[in-house]
């Protein structure tokens, strides 16, 4: 089973950025990079993302640029563009643009997690369209991927790699709306950036002190951060090819060391973040805030 | 342009017709359904009597077959498709791509349009479902300005719907998971947003509570006005402040842009409501009628358009807050 490293989902400095990554070189099978949140993040433009990603193929590890989410502009539909006319790397469409590019040039492609495929018709529709790789709705639970993969075993038309997004803060919603600029009060279009002082999200907390969600810019993420290190078993049995762990501002080396221990088959406890702090419901078919495997919900025992 | 009206029952079905929708939507009673409330919406029997009773009177059915197949439940959704067809809908409305292929190829004289939970926003997206799947119309995700969808329709030959009023989704349709991250269960997977098994009210000396899933979503002074409790309209603490971190309770109501929808050729106005009451579904209808009856026929007539301020008005007395919003039309609200 691989390791892949996710789009990078916060507004990070372009230092951060490269600092990031280099930490991972010869670590990890694959980087997904390129801005898949908001347009007006500019730290790393398209060109700068492809220059990232020649590079580290180049070292060896595989490259798949990843597409905005949510595309409303002509200039982000043409930044789309871009990416899918790179001419070596792989792209990962997280929208239907994206994919409708990628269809017309049969190029093969990634499937994001946001292209909602949630059964085995819709995975082989989607393979039809040129996809090699899929990763499955944030949402989906287990037990159903399995289901999935079934299906499209019966269906015919051969094997489609998944990913299982693993690791991270989930992401939950997109909008129009920004909700770090609102929470700031500034207009959209003169948003001053402020997502770049919240280089986790902002936590939303609910009136009991419930620690919630995280707002990030367009985007609403789960508050608690998914590990499903304890899934990998199951995973593995199902054929799942690669685990996704998105990039948080930790020590990503220790996770990625962790999850690889997992893949490897040693007990492995993930300390990174708290305990309390991760989630893993979504995967056991529970409401995805919750702790299945992971342990006691100490949230639901206090009260 | 055309005025499409919401349905969750009989009544409302023809209580919509005969206040002059053109065309009615509705959908089945189950997890087709990307609106599914406990006791609304319709058996194939009943959908059946209302494309009759639409049909006598000159209006059409669409019929929303719009969450997404999931895992081992082909069997149902196909069914839904089926019947919506053998009833004689004029359209059904289609998110999930193996339905879209799978409505082309088995009904390819059945309307097929995309459905707002499929989210596309971009010529590129829509001429995506038009080349493979046929799709002829589809609904815009509440996500784009009045100058985005204005744009828009000049570039793509799938015509557009869009929503002119109701309720107002804060997240793009189909792109939303914060009802599973509380419940377990969204509009994609079973439709439901924020189901009624998972809500919680409970009086408290600190005020009215309302729980999701168990997770305290809002909570409300004795006076206050507390609507369904969904998250995106909840009150939570963030840096310090409490604040309605993504919206307000407020409705969309858009009848000042009906002229630049219209100049743009924008084929149907969408209301929002398949869970609102009959009398709700009738009253709306009808100011709507008048509305898009009323618009001024040419730009040049149109000069200094505002809508009948009476109507205006009786619209605010539908909408959720008893305010209104143009929402993300208006560049501001983003």
């Amino acid at each position: 089973m691989k390791i892949a490293i996710g789009p990078l989902l916060y507004h990070w400095s372009g230092e951060e950025i490269r600092r990031f990554y280099d930490s991972l070189r010869g670590q990890v099978d694959t980087f997904y990079l390129g801005e898949t949140v908001c347009s007006r993040r500019r730290e790393m433009r398209a060109e700068d993302w492809i220059g990232l990603g020649r590079e580290l193929a180049e070292e060896g590890h595989e490259v798949v640029l990843s597409t905005l989410s949510l595309v409303v502009a002509r200039s982000e539909a043409a930044v789309v563009r871009r990416l899918c006319d790179n001419g070596e790397l792989r792209v990962e469409a997280n929208d239907y643009t994206a994919v409708s590019e990628l269809e017309a040039r049969k190029l093969p492609f990634v499937a994001g997690p946001t292209l909602n495929i949630y059964s085995g018709r819709a995975l082989r529709a989607i393979q039809r369209a040129g996809a090699v790789r899929w990763v499955p709705p944030i949402e989906m639970p287990g037990a159903s991927l399995r289901g999935v993969l079934e299906e499209l075993a019966e269906l015919g038309g051969g094997p489609v790699e998944t990913e299982v997004f693993a690791y991270g803060r989930q992401p939950l919603a997109f909008s129009a709306r920004c909700f770090t600029a609102r929470h700031y009060d500034r207009p959209k279009d003169d948003c001053g950036l402020v997502c770049a002082h919240h280089p986790e999200g902002m936590p939303v907390t609910t009136r009991a002190g419930e620690r919630f969600l995280a707002i990030n810019g367009i985007q609403t993420q789960s508050w608690c951060c998914a590990n499903l290190i304890p899934a990998i078993p199951q995973m593995q049995e199902m054929g799942v090819a690669a685990v996704r762990l998105s990039p948080r501002p930790c020590a990503m080396d220790e996770v990625v060391a962790a999850f690889r221990a997992a893949i490897d088959g040693e007990p492995v406890t993930l300390a990174e973040p708290d305990p309390e702090q991760q989630c893993d419901g979504y995967w056991w078919g529970d409401a995805g805030y919750k702790r299945k495997a992971l342990g006691t919900d100490t949230a639901e025992a206090s009260r | 342009m055309e005025l499409l009206c919401p349905a969750g029952n009989l009544t409302a079905l023809r209580a919509a017709v005969d206040n002059g929708a053109d065309t009615v939507y509705i959908g089945f009673r189950d997890v087709t359904n990307a609106r599914q409330f406990p006791g609304l919406n319709f058996t194939p029997e009943q959908a059946a009597r209302g494309v009759t009773y639409a049909h006598e009177r000159g209006v059409r059915v669409h019929v929303a077959v719009n969450s997404y197949v999931q895992a081992g439940g082909w069997a149902q959704w196909q069914q839904s498709i089926d019947q919506a067809a053998r009833i004689g809908a004029d359209a059904v409305i289609v998110a999930d791509l193996g339905l879209l292929e799978y409505t082309a190829e088995q009904w390819p004289q059945l309307g097929c349009h995309l459905s707002v939970q499929a989210s596309a926003t971009t010529p590129e997206a829509l001429d995506f479902y038009r080349r493979r799947y046929g799709v002829t119309r589809a609904v815009l995700p509440r996500v784009l300005s009045i100058q985005q969808v204005e744009a828009l329709a000049g570039e793509t030959d799938v015509e557009l719907e869009v929503f002119g009023f109701g309720s107002l989704c804060v997240m793009a349709e189909g792109r939303c998971l914060l009802s599973s991250y509380a419940t377990g269960e969204s509009p994609n997977t079973v439709g439901a947003c924020s189901p009624a098994w998972a809500v919680q009210w409970q009086e408290r000396p600190e005020g009215r509570e309302v729980r999701l899933g168990g997770l305290l979503i809002d909570r409300f002074a004795p006076e206050e006005p507390a609507g369904y409790p969904t998250i995106c309209k909840g009150r939570y603490e963030v840096e310090g402040e409490l604040e309605h971190a993504f919206e307000t309770p407020t409705s969309l109501e858009t009848a000042e842009l009906l002229p630049r929808l219209q100049r743009a050729g924008i084929h149907a106005v969408k209301i929002e409501g398949r869970q609102r009451s009959p009398a709700y579904v009738g009253k709306v209808t009808r100011i709507w009628r008048q509305l898009m009856d009323r618009l001024p026929a040419t730009e040049a007539a149109e000069g200094g358009y505002t809508p009948d301020p009476a109507q205006v008005s009786a619209l605010q007395a539908f909408s959720e807050g008893r305010t209104t919003t143009l929402g993300p039309y208006e560049r501001n609200w983003q």
